[in-house]
């Protein structure tokens, strides 16, 4: 499997950013929900490496691993 | 005008006579009783029957099922009919579909094709009513016990007590003329999903709820809808629910209409009630007949054990699923699959009584792995949360456009086999062959001319060679062993060496009476073979 990457891997990253929240830009935040929803599905099946997405979901939760 | 003619399930099919045992001396002995006359008790029954092995089938009521219920049944199920020699009449009566839609909202997202493999001899599906398959089930009945085959059905007699021994079971049976007692080797209880064997054993039932309601109704329509499978998600015509339609044969229309969990079950029932919803969903100017409705309460649940002593639950009297997916009967039918060659091998004397322990150890297996995907499909149909239901709807918008979110979508993960993999029975593989076929597995049909490979399984075991040499029959333990001699060359199309070899050159495959694979190598070697066989017959 490909590791989960955690360290930085985004050029440009302030780019991104500024892409990320115009794309919420006039939205509900009912609406913004849906959007993130999509865009996890949308990722996740990028990815599409079963262990890197779990390991994702775990690193998401914000919990230290032992 | 014309009496309207009546359904079969309104036909009495196995009428309560009375017979010598409810004039007996002392309760007479069978060797196997079976509770309950519904698919899977039938099925066992006819099993038992056609190895010559004698049956009492007991059932409370002397109908087929009342009204549908069952109405999808995979291909495995229809392989197992066939063993048991009426598959034909079910296949030749059933709907076979592959086309499905899907809904969302007030607009079609996308449609899909089962795609069935070719090369089998049964399709991926068919849709018959329950009560025609209960009653193909009885045909057969009736066709062996006319070859003088031991097996009888006893309608109305309803079991009101059972006594466990080390050695056999003694049950209670009431009648319409009063109760009467017999005793059994062997009890085989397929008394359904609140079943009394369970009550009156004393034992657990445990599982998952799901809090909703389903309005199922079976229309009888002229309309020209496909026959396709369509499920909507919210839909305008019921808001915030779910919603199913797919066809039956003789005109006749399953609906599954999901209400919510807060209702008055009897005010939904009513005609009255009912109609203005099928209007709104089929249209206001179809015009169809209520055959039959009902509302359920879907649980996911099962017993902790199959086996307890001399007493087996089998179908939905030992677990219980929620309907999506249709794995209720057609799980039954495996189960019954899984157990009858077991029972008759310990019955013969041939196994030992723990080989029954392998039945409660796979066939739990094959619960649960329903259980899992039945709960999965509930779950993804009633979301139980805010977060789950935006998930989900963003996987239903998502389809629409994107081909990759349309594996997530789950109305119901369509039943296929278990390969039991850890079982205790299985070898450890020594072919470096396909992973379908590896010890466990269900064997995939294959073409052969004009037959197919699965007609040629019996309902013992067999010794299959691919391009290789074995003797003729092989006897050990006390079992003889017939061997199917194949070739490549037999399979022009490719499949059955693709299915069984793989790269492997040639195979040789111990194949169990339910047709799954025991053991596999690349060539026959004696010790082998009788090391593998001894496993499967569970003394090992
Ligand atoms: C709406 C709905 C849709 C479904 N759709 C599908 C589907 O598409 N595909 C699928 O595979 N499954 C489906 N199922 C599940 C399927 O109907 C059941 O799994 C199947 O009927 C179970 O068969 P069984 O023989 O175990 O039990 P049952 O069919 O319940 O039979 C039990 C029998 O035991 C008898 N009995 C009970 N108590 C006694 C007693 N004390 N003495 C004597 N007899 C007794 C009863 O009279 C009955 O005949 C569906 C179920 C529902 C409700």
């Amino acid at each position: 499997m490909t590791q989960l990457i955690l360290t930085p891997n985004i050029p440009a990253a302030d780019d991104f950013y500024a892409e990320l929240l115009s794309t919420h830009e006039g939205l509900s935040t009912e609406e913004s929900h849906k959007l993130n929803a999509r865009l996890v599905l949308i990722l996740a099946n990028h990815i599409g490496d079963r262990e890197a997405l779990s390991a994702a979901l775990r690193a998401a939760t914000l919990k230290k691993e032992d | 005008m014309n009496k309207p003619v009546k359904k079969i399930f309104e036909v009495p099919l196995y009428p309560y006579t009375r017979h010598d045992d409810q004039d007996a001396a002392r309760p007479p002995r069978h060797k196997v009783v079976v509770i309950g006359a519904g698919p899977v008790g039938l099925a066992a029954a006819i099993d038992l029957a056609q190895q010559g092995v004698e049956v009492v089938v007991l059932d409370e009521n002397d109908k087929v099922s009342f009204g549908s219920r069952a109405i999808c049944f995979a291909k495995r199920p229809l392989e197992i009919l066939d063993r048991l020699g009426c598959g034909q009449p079910m296949v030749d009566k059933g709907v076979i579909w592959n086309l499905g839609k899907v809904f969302f909202d007030d607009r079609k997202v996308y449609d899909f094709n089962l795609l069935p493999e070719e090369g089998h001899r049964r399709p991926a599906f068919i849709n018959l009513q329950q009560y025609y398959f209960e009653q193909f089930l009885v045909d057969r009945v009736r066709a062996l016990q006319a070859e003088g085959a031991p097996i009888e059905i006893r309608g109305r007699n309803k079991v009101s007590a059972i006594g466990t021994h080390p050695d056999h079971v003694t049950l209670e049976i009431d009648t319409p003329e009063g109760s009467y007692n017999i005793e059994a080797d062997w009890l085989i209880a397929c008394d359904g999903a609140g079943s009394p064997t369970r009550a009156m054993l004393g034992l657990d039932f445990v599982g998952r709820v799901f809090e909703d309601n389903f309005l199922i109704a079976d229309v009888v329509m002229e309309a020209d809808f496909p026959t396709e499978r369509w499920f909507w998600f919210d839909p305008p015509f019921n808001r915030g629910q779910s919603a199913l339609l797919h066809k039956q044969p003789d005109g006749v229309w399953r609906i599954d209409l999901q209400l919510g969990w807060d209702i008055d079950k009897d005010r939904e029932k009513r005609p009255e009630n009912v109609i203005p919803r099928l209007k709104a969903m089929l249209g206001e100017d179809v015009d169809f007949e209520l055959e039959w409705v009902s509302i359920y309460t879907f649980q996911c649940r099962r017993m902790e054990r199959f086996r307890h002593g001399r007493v087996l639950f089998a179908g939905d009297a030992a677990h219980q699923v929620s309907p999506f997916g249709a794995r209720g009967a057609n799980s039954g039918l495996q189960d019954t699959d899984n157990l009858i060659w077991k029972l008759k091998l310990v019955i013969d004397g041939k196994a030992p009584e723990n080989l029954l322990d392998s039945y409660d150890l796979e066939r739990v297996y094959g619960a649960d792995e329903n259980i899992l995907n039945s709960s999965r499909s509930t779950d993804f149909i009633t979301p139980k949360s805010d977060i789950s239901r935006i998930l989900r709807d963003a996987v239903l918008d998502l389809s629409e456009t994107y081909e990759f979110a349309r594996p997530l979508v789950n109305s119901g993960r369509l039943s296929v086999p278990s390969t039991y993999d850890g079982s205790p029975l299985n070898s450890a593989d020594a072919l470096a062959g396909p992973n379908r076929t590896r010890p466990g597995s269900p064997c995939p049909d294959a073409p052969l001319g004009d037959d197919f490979l699965l007609s040629k399984l019996g309902n013992g075991f067999t010794l299959m060679t691919i391009d290789t040499e074995a003797p003729e029959s092989f006897a050990a333990e006390g079992v003889t062993i017939p061997r199917l001699a194949l070739s490549v060359r037999d399979d022009p199309s490719g499949a059955l060496a693709a299915r069984y070899l793989g790269d492997a050159p040639s195979a040789v495959y111990l194949i169990r009476p339910d047709q799954h694979v025991a053991a596999r190598w690349d060539s026959f070697d004696a010790p082998r073979v009788t090391a593998a066989l001894t496993r499967a017959l569970g003394k090992e």
